[in-house]
Formats: C-alpha cells, sequence, structure tokens
C-alpha cells in the first residue's frame, strides 16, 4: 500500500516543528521559534492544530518565575510523520 | 506538478533536523590555527627543556615534584594555559563568524549539549593529570592529556561535524602510543594538539567552509 501525503505537514511550520522533534527529546517554546524563525502566534497555532491530532504532547513546568513549555511527539506522531516522509520518497521516486 | 514542492520539504526536513541536533557551525579554520598556536607552544617548551636543569628528569618521565624546583612546573601551566586561552578565544570568533554563514546561533541547545559531553571527560583527565602530577609521574601526563582529549571529542562528536569524532580516534590513538614511548612527551603533544588538528582541521574546512 502506497503511503498517503498527509495533510497535517502541508504547512511549512508544522512540518518544521515536526522534523525537530523527531530528534529532540522535548524542545522548548523559544528553541523551536528560533529554529524555525516564526512568531510567537504563529508557532502556537500550529502547534495547537498537531497537539489536537495527538501527533505531540506538551509539558509545562516552571524555570523559577517564568513558566516554560516543552513539546515532544508522540508514537502516533512519530509513524505519522514516517509514513508522510515514506509518502514524500515514493512520490519523487516514483518519477524517475 | 507538486513535485518541486516534495523535494524542498524532504530537504527542508533535512536541514531542520541536522541544525537542531547538531552543532554544525565548528570552524575547521579555529582547528588549524589552533594546531599553530601548539606547534609554537611545543617549540618554546622544548627550548625550555633543553636549557633546564632538570632535563635528564624529562628524560625519564620520572620525578619528585617534592624535590625537584617547582619553577619549570609553573612555566609549562602557564605556557600550556597560554596556548589553550588563545585556541578557545580564537576558536569562539571563527566560530561565531561561521555560525552566522550557516544561519545557526552560536548557542543553542546542540552547542550547549556538545560542551556538556565534551566537558566531563575533559574534567576527569584534567584531575587525573593533577593526581599523576601529584604522585611524580610527570612521564605519564602527556599520553594522558591525549587519551582524556580524545574520550572528550568522541562523546562530543555526537552533536556535531563527523570529523570531530575522527579527530578523536586519532587522538586516543595517538595516546596509547605515548603512553609506551614515555619520555618523548613534548613530542606526541606537538602531534596531537599540532598536527592533528592542523590536518582535521583542513579537513573540515575543505568539506564544509571553501566556497
Amino acid at each position: 500500500m502506497i503511503e498517503k501525503i498527509n495533510k497535517a505537514f502541508e504547512s511549512r511550520v508544522r512540518l518544521g516543528a515536526m522534523s525537530v522533534l523527531m530528534v529532540n527529546d522535548w524542545m522548548d517554546f523559544n528553541s523551536l521559534k528560533s529554529l524555525l524563525d516564526v512568531t510567537d502566534g504563529n508557532l502556537s497555532s500550529h502547534i495547537t492544530a498537531l497537539e489536537k491530532l495527538d501527533y505531540i504532547e506538551i509539558r509545562k513546568e516552571f524555570v523559577g518565575k517564568r513558566p516554560k513549555t516543552s513539546y515532544r511527539v508522540t508514537q502516533l506522531g512519530r509513524k505519522a510523520f514516517q509514513d508522510h516522509l515514506k509518502a514524500l520518497e515514493n512520490l519523487l521516486s516514483g518519477l524517475q | 506538478m507538486d513535485n518541486n514542492k516534495h523535494f524542498e520539504q524532504l530537504a527542508e526536513i533535512r536541514s531542520l533536523m541536522e541544525k537542531s541536533s547538531r552543532f554544525i557551525s565548528l570552524s575547521g579554520l579555529s582547528g588549524i590555527l589552533a594546531g599553530t598556536y601548539a606547534l609554537i607552544g611545543a617549540f618554546i617548551a622544548r627550548k625550555h627543556i633543553k636549557n633546564s636543569e632538570n632535563y635528564l628528569e624529562f628524560i625519564e618521565g620520572y620525578s619528585s615534584i617534592y624535590r625537584t624546583d617547582l619553577t619549570d612546573y609553573q612555566f609549562f601551566i602557564a605556557l600550556g594555559f597560554g596556548v589553550m586561552a588563545l585556541s578557545l578565544i580564537t576558536g569562539f570568533i571563527l566560530t561565531r563568524r561561521r555560525a552566522r554563514d550557516v544561519q545557526q546561533k552560536i548557542w543553542d541547545k546542540a552547542a550547549w549539549r556538545m560542551l556538556i559531553n565534551m566537558a566531563i571527560p575533559m574534567a576527569a583527565g584534567g584531575m587525573f593529570c593533577a593526581i599523576l602530577l601529584h604522585h611524580g609521574y610527570i612521564g605519564m601526563v602527556a599520553p594522558a592529556t591525549l587519551l582524556f582529549y580524545g574520550l572528550a571529542l568522541l562523546n562530543g562528536s555526537k552533536y556535531t561535524l563527523d570529523t570531530i569524532r575522527h579527530l578523536g580516534i586519532a587522538e586516543i590513538a595517538l595516546g596509547l602510543i605515548a603512553a609506551f614511548d614515555i619520555g618523548n612527551g613534548l613530542f606526541y603533544w606537538a602531534a596531537g594538539f599540532g598536527v592533528l588538528h592542523i590536518l582535521y582541521g583542513a579537513r573540515m574546512w575543505w568539506k564544509f567552509e571553501r566556497k
């Protein structure tokens, strides 16, 4: 069966956030923001979308007095991203 | 029709995975310069040893520091720190410049992870060398520094360029050889911190920085 391109990863920000989280365990909001080079609002709306799909989980904690939010991919998210990658590769290799 | 978009997606995924998990801005040029400083330092040290009254002890690689004149050690420690400080400053400046080129922050998670993983074996090595000196085993200091430095590089290499891993393995091998050939510590120091840094720095520069 050929994997389908996942619509959830069509946005550049969501794709980027997932790429970063695939290779990092618990990444905080600000690190993610600076890596992806996006605004707070933009990132948080895409993060919420990924969270609603259960692709990522959220951890909130306090560092001193400041709240810190970190993210991690779930099993489901990992699987979905890998399938998406395979789908991309299949599409591209089919063309050659 | 969507092919370009898919290619771009794959490229972007790859680049973000790399950028977020590895510190890729390490400058090869700084390796070349650090190696050069080390060679100059080794040259100065060699001159100093030749003129020293304790020449025989350096050759035999064993001494009791309770007995010998401490000024030699102070001189070598000062020289060592001088070379190290100069290398670190050069490394920092060049790496910052390189970070700008590859659009990575110099101080991000990957850099932090690399440094922490290098610092642990380095600190252990530093203490171990102090203990060796305390017991008067000066001949084992050079092999030990090379070994621990190699292990530190190997450990830090998980979070940076692969070339660092190869440099680490080379330093470990050199350290083991040096451990057999006691009395030629300075030669191995010059080879490990001088020649190897220049060689691998040049390789990194050739692979990543050449324009």
